[in-house]
C-alpha cells in the first residue's frame, strides 16, 4: 500500500464546557475527545469504532474543522489545518468532505437533488463553470447509482438508501482526497446497507479516496477498513490493521466489544465465549483516572488507576500493534 | 406474597394463572391476519395474511426490514394499533384458544398486561417523562391488581431488583431521563413482566443500544423467559441477535411471512431467496469478505405491491410464474419448513435447475425502468412513487 500520509492528527483534544446556574458559569468539561493521534494514508480506510458517547463523532467534526479544537494539531498534506483562515481554509475544505449519518435530516427538504449535490460548486465557484454544473451534477448522480434524470426531484421522493447516495454524491463533488463517513449506513436496512457499502468501496478504488469510517457496527467496520482504531471515552485504546484488531486484540475493551457482537450463526450459540461487561460507560464529564477502562475491566490492578497506559506498540502474538493497556495480551475472540 | 424490600430477587415464585389456560402448550395462534392503513393517498396493505403459532416458553423471532410489517403484527396482537388509519381487515388472533380480536375493549384490557405484554424499542419515548419510573411500574399493580400506593411501589422495587437495576430502592423515585439507555430498557422490561404474562413481545428491544449493553439486555430477557416459561416474540432486523436466541424464525417481507423454520435450519439452508439474500448481504465479524452480495432494489411500496410474489422484482431466480397472481402461498417445503416460493425445493437442494434469471445489475435496471414509467394507474404524483414502505410507528 501507498504509505503517503494525507491526514495527520496529533493529540487532538476537544472539551465542551458544562455551564450551570444563573450566571452560566463553567462548572466542568465534557472531555469528548481527549488526546487522539493517528495518521491516515492515501487511499486507505481507517475505521473508528466505539460505543455511543465515546467521542467518535466529535472526532469526525474536529477533522472537518466543524469544531475548533481545545488543543492539538491537524495537518493535511503537510498544511496545519487549524491555523488556516478564510480563502485558504475554504480551499482546504475541498479536499476533505463528510457524509453524515442520517439521510433524512442531512438533506434540505426544500432543495432539489440538483441544488443539493451542486451546492459545493456554488461555494467553490471556480471548480466547475456555471454552464457545466448541471451536467457535472448529473455525472455525479450517475456515479453513485442514481438516475441522472431525477435531478429535479426532492429528497422526500427518495428512499433512505438513495438519500444516502445523494449525500455521497455531494461528498465527492469537489473531488476530495479524504471523506469522513460518520455512521453512513447505520440508519439503513440490511439489504440496502450492503448496496451503500459496496458503493463506498467502488468509489474509493475509482477516485483514490481515503476514508475515515466512523461507526459502531464492528462487522461493517471490519468489512470496509484497512486499519481500525477503537475509542473509549475520548481516547483511542487500540489501533492496528483490521486483522490485528479483530483476530488478535490485546486491549480488554476491544475484546469485550468483539465478544458482545452476536454472530449470525446459531451453531455458535453457547459455544462462543462472551465477556459481559458490567455497568455502563462512565460519564465523559468525569472520566475515571489513569486508564479510563479500569472501572469495568476484569484485569484491573492498582497500577491501572494510578498510571495511564500509553498507546504504544505491544506484542500481539504474531506481530505488534498499538494498545493502551498495562496488561495487554492477545486473546482470540472471533476467528 | 411477601415483599422483602432489601432482598435481591434472583428467582421468583409465581402465582398461578387465572382464566386463561393454554391448550397443548399453545399460547398464541395468529391466523391469516390482515391489516391495512387507509390513508388519503390510498390503502397500504401492511399485513397480508400472516399466520404463526407460539408455544409456552418458546422464542419466535420475527425478522424483517422496515416496512415489512413486523411491528404492525405486534401492535395488532397487542391491540394497540391506531385506528384509523389502521384497520384489521381479517384474520384471527387466538390467545389460549379464544379469538381476542373479538373481545370488547374492557376485556381486551384484561389481556393486555397480565397475559400478553410488550417491550418497546425506544424506551425514552415509551416512558412518561413526568412520572417517576417506580410510579410507572407500580401503575400495573394499581390498575390491574387494585393495590394501594405503598404496596405497589414495594412491588416496583422488587421488579427493579429483578431486572438488576443497581440501588433499586433508592432509584425508584427517579425519572426516566436520569437513567441510561440500558437501564431505561430494563425498566421497560420490568413493566412488561410485572403481571407475569404468558406472552412477551419484544419489538426491537436492543436496536437503540450499544453492543455491550445489548448483550446484557438479551441475557436478561433469556433468563426471565426461562424463569417464567414465557412465550417470547422477538421482533428484530438483526440477524446476529436472532441467531443467538431464537428457537424458530419467521421472515417477513411486504406484509407476508415468506419463510418459517427452525433457527438452525434456516441459517444453514434458507428456503427462500429473500432469506438467502439477507444472509449473504451482511458483513461478518469473523470474516473479512470481498464485495457484499447486496440484494438489488428496494422493498416494495405497500400501496403498490407488485403482482405475484412480492419479492419477484428483486429476485435472482424470478421466472414468469413468479410474476402472476396469486402469490406463492406459505407451504411446507420440507419437514417442519415453510416457505412461500415456487422454487424452494430447488433452492434447498442447490439444484442446478434453478436458473439465475437476473443479476443484481439487471434488478437495479429493471426497477429503475419501473420507477420512470410506473406500471400503476395514471395520475400518480411524485409522492406516491416513493418506494419506501410505510412503517407506521
Amino acid at each position: 500500500m501507498n504509505r503517503e500520509v494525507v491526514l495527520k492528527a496529533e493529540n487532538l483534544v476537544k472539551h465542551y464546557p458544562i455551564k450551570a446556574g444563573v450566571l452560566r458559569r463553567t462548572v466542568g468539561h465534557v472531555k469528548a475527545v481527549d488526546g487522539v493521534s493517528f495518521e491516515l494514508y492515501k487511499g486507505e480506510t481507517l475505521g473508528i469504532v466505539g460505543e455511543s458517547g465515546c467521542g467518535k463523532s466529535s472526532l469526525g467534526r474536529l477533522l472537518m474543522r466543524l469544531e475548533e479544537p481545545t488543543a492539538g494539531k491537524l495537518t493535511f498534506d503537510g498544511v496545519d489545518m487549524y491555523s488556516q483562515k478564510g480563502a485558504e481554509m475554504r480551499r482546504l475544505r475541498r479536499d476533505i468532505q463528510i457524509v453524515f449519518q442520517d439521510p433524512y435530516t442531512s438533506l434540505n427538504p426544500r432543495k432539489t437533488v440538483g441544488d443539493i449535490v451542486g451546492e459545493p460548486f456554488e461555494i467553490h465557484s471556480d471548480v466547475v463553470r456555471k454552464a457545466d454544473r448541471r451536467r457535472r451534477v448529473q455525472e455525479l448522480l450517475d456515479l453513485v447509482g442514481l438516475n441522472p434524470e431525477h435531478i429535479n426531484r426532492y429528497p422526500h421522493q427518495f428512499s433512505g438508501g438513495q438519500r444516502q447516495r445523494i449525500g455521497i454524491a455531494r461528498g465527492v463533488a469537489l473531488n476530495p482526497k479524504v471523506i469522513i463517513c460518520d455512521e453512513p449506513v447505520s440508519a439503513l436496512d440490511v439489504s440496502v446497507q450492503a448496496q451503500v457499502v459496496n458503493l463506498l468501496e467502488s468509489l474509493q478504488s475509482e477516485l483514490g479516496l481515503a476514508y475515515i469510517f466512523i461507526a459502531h457496527d464492528l462487522s461493517v467496520v471490519r468489512h470496509i477498513s484497512d486499519r481500525v482504531g477503537v475509542m473509549y471515552l475520548g481516547k483511542i485504546v487500540e489501533m492496528g490493521d483490521e486483522d490485528q484488531i479483530y483476530s488478535r486484540p490485546t486491549h480488554p475493551y476491544t475484546q469485550a466489544l468483539l465478544s458482545a457482537v452476536p454472530l449470525p450463526d446459531p451453531t455458535l450459540r453457547n459455544i462462543r465465549e462472551q465477556i459481559v461487561l458490567s455497568g455502563d460507560v462512565p460519564s465523559p464529564a468525569n472520566p475515571p483516572t489513569a486508564c479510563r477502562f479500569h472501572t469495568r475491566c476484569w484485569k484491573a490492578q492498582e497500577i491501572c488507576s494510578i498510571e495511564e497506559p500509553l498507546l504504544v506498540e505491544r506484542p500481539d502474538g504474531e506481530s505488534a500493534h498499538d494498545s493502551a493497556c498495562h496488561f495487554a495480551e492477545p486473546r482470540v475472540i472471533v476467528a | 406474597m411477601t415483599v422483602g424490600t432489601g432482598r435481591t430477587a434472583d428467582v421468583e415464585v409465581l402465582d398461578t394463572r387465572g382464566a386463561w389456560i393454554p391448550v397443548d402448550g399453545l399460547v398464541l395462534e395468529v391466523e391469516q391476519l390482515q391489516v391495512e392503513f387507509r390513508t388519503r393517498e390510498g390503502v397500504a396493505k401492511a399485513i397480508n395474511g400472516v399466520s404463526f403459532v407460539l408455544h409456552q416458553g418458546e422464542t419466535l423471532a420475527i425478522l424483517g426490514e422496515s416496512g415489512s410489517g413486523k411491528s404492525v403484527t405486534a401492535q395488532a396482537i397487542m391491540g394497540i394499533l391506531d385506528s384509523p388509519p389502521a384497520f384489521i381487515a381479517g384474520g384471527e388472533v387466538r390467545y389460549c384458544g379464544q379469538d381476542i380480536l373479538k373481545l370488547s375493549e374492557n376485556e381486551r384490557r384484561r389481556v393486555r398486561g397480565p397475559e400478553i405484554s410488550m417491550v418497546f424499542q425506544d424506551a425514552l419515548s415509551a416512558l412518561n417523562p413526568v412520572f417517576s419510573v417506580g410510579w410507572q411500574i407500580a401503575e400495573m399493580f394499581r390498575k390491574h391488581r387494585g393495590m394501594n400506593k405503598t404496596d405497589s411501589l414495594a412491588q416496583a422495587v422488587r421488579l427493579m431488583q429483578r431486572v438488576q437495576i443497581p440501588g433499586a430502592a433508592q432509584r425508584v423515585k427517579a425519572y426516566p431521563h436520569q437513567f441510561s439507555g440500558g437501564m431505561r430498557q430494563r425498566i421497560m422490561i420490568a413493566m412488561a413482566i410485572a403481571l407475569d404474562p404468558a406472552v412477551l413481545i419484544a419489538d426491537e428491544p436492543t436496536t437503540a443500544l450499544d453492543v455491550t449493553v445489548q448483550a446484557q439486555i438479551m441475557q436478561l430477557l433469556k433468563d426471565l423467559q426461562q424463569e417464567r416459561k414465557m412465550g417470547l416474540i422477538l421482533i428484530t432486523h438483526d440477524l446476529g441477535v436472532v441467531a443467538d436466541v431464537a428457537d424458530r424464525i419467521a421472515v417477513m417481507y411486504a406484509g407476508r411471512i415468506v419463510e418459517q423454520a427452525d433457527a438452525f435450519e434456516l441459517y444453514a439452508r434458507p428456503a427462500h431467496p429473500y432469506t438467502k439474500g439477507l444472509l449473504e448481504s451482511i458483513p461478518r465479524l469473523d470474516q473479512k469478505g470481498e464485495t457484499l452480495d447486496a440484494i438489488g432494489g428496494l422493498p416494495p411500496n405497500l400501496m403498490h405491491i407488485p403482482p405475484g410474489c412480492p419479492f419477484n422484482p428483486r429476485c435472482h431466480h424470478a421466472q414468469d410464474i413468479c410474476r402472476v397472481d396469486p402469490p406463492p402461498p406459505l407451504r411446507e417445503v420440507a419437514r417442519h419448513r415453510f416457505a412461500a416460493c415456487h422454487f424452494s425445493e430447488l433452492l434447498l437442494t442447490d439444484s442446478p435447475e434453478l436458473e439465475v434469471t437476473q443479476t443484481t445489475e439487471e434488478v437495479e435496471a429493471h426497477l429503475e425502468r419501473e420507477l420512470q414509467y410506473p406500471m400503476t394507474d395514471a395520475g400518480l404524483d411524485h409522492e406516491e412513487e416513493v418506494e419506501r414502505g410505510v412503517e407506521p410507528q
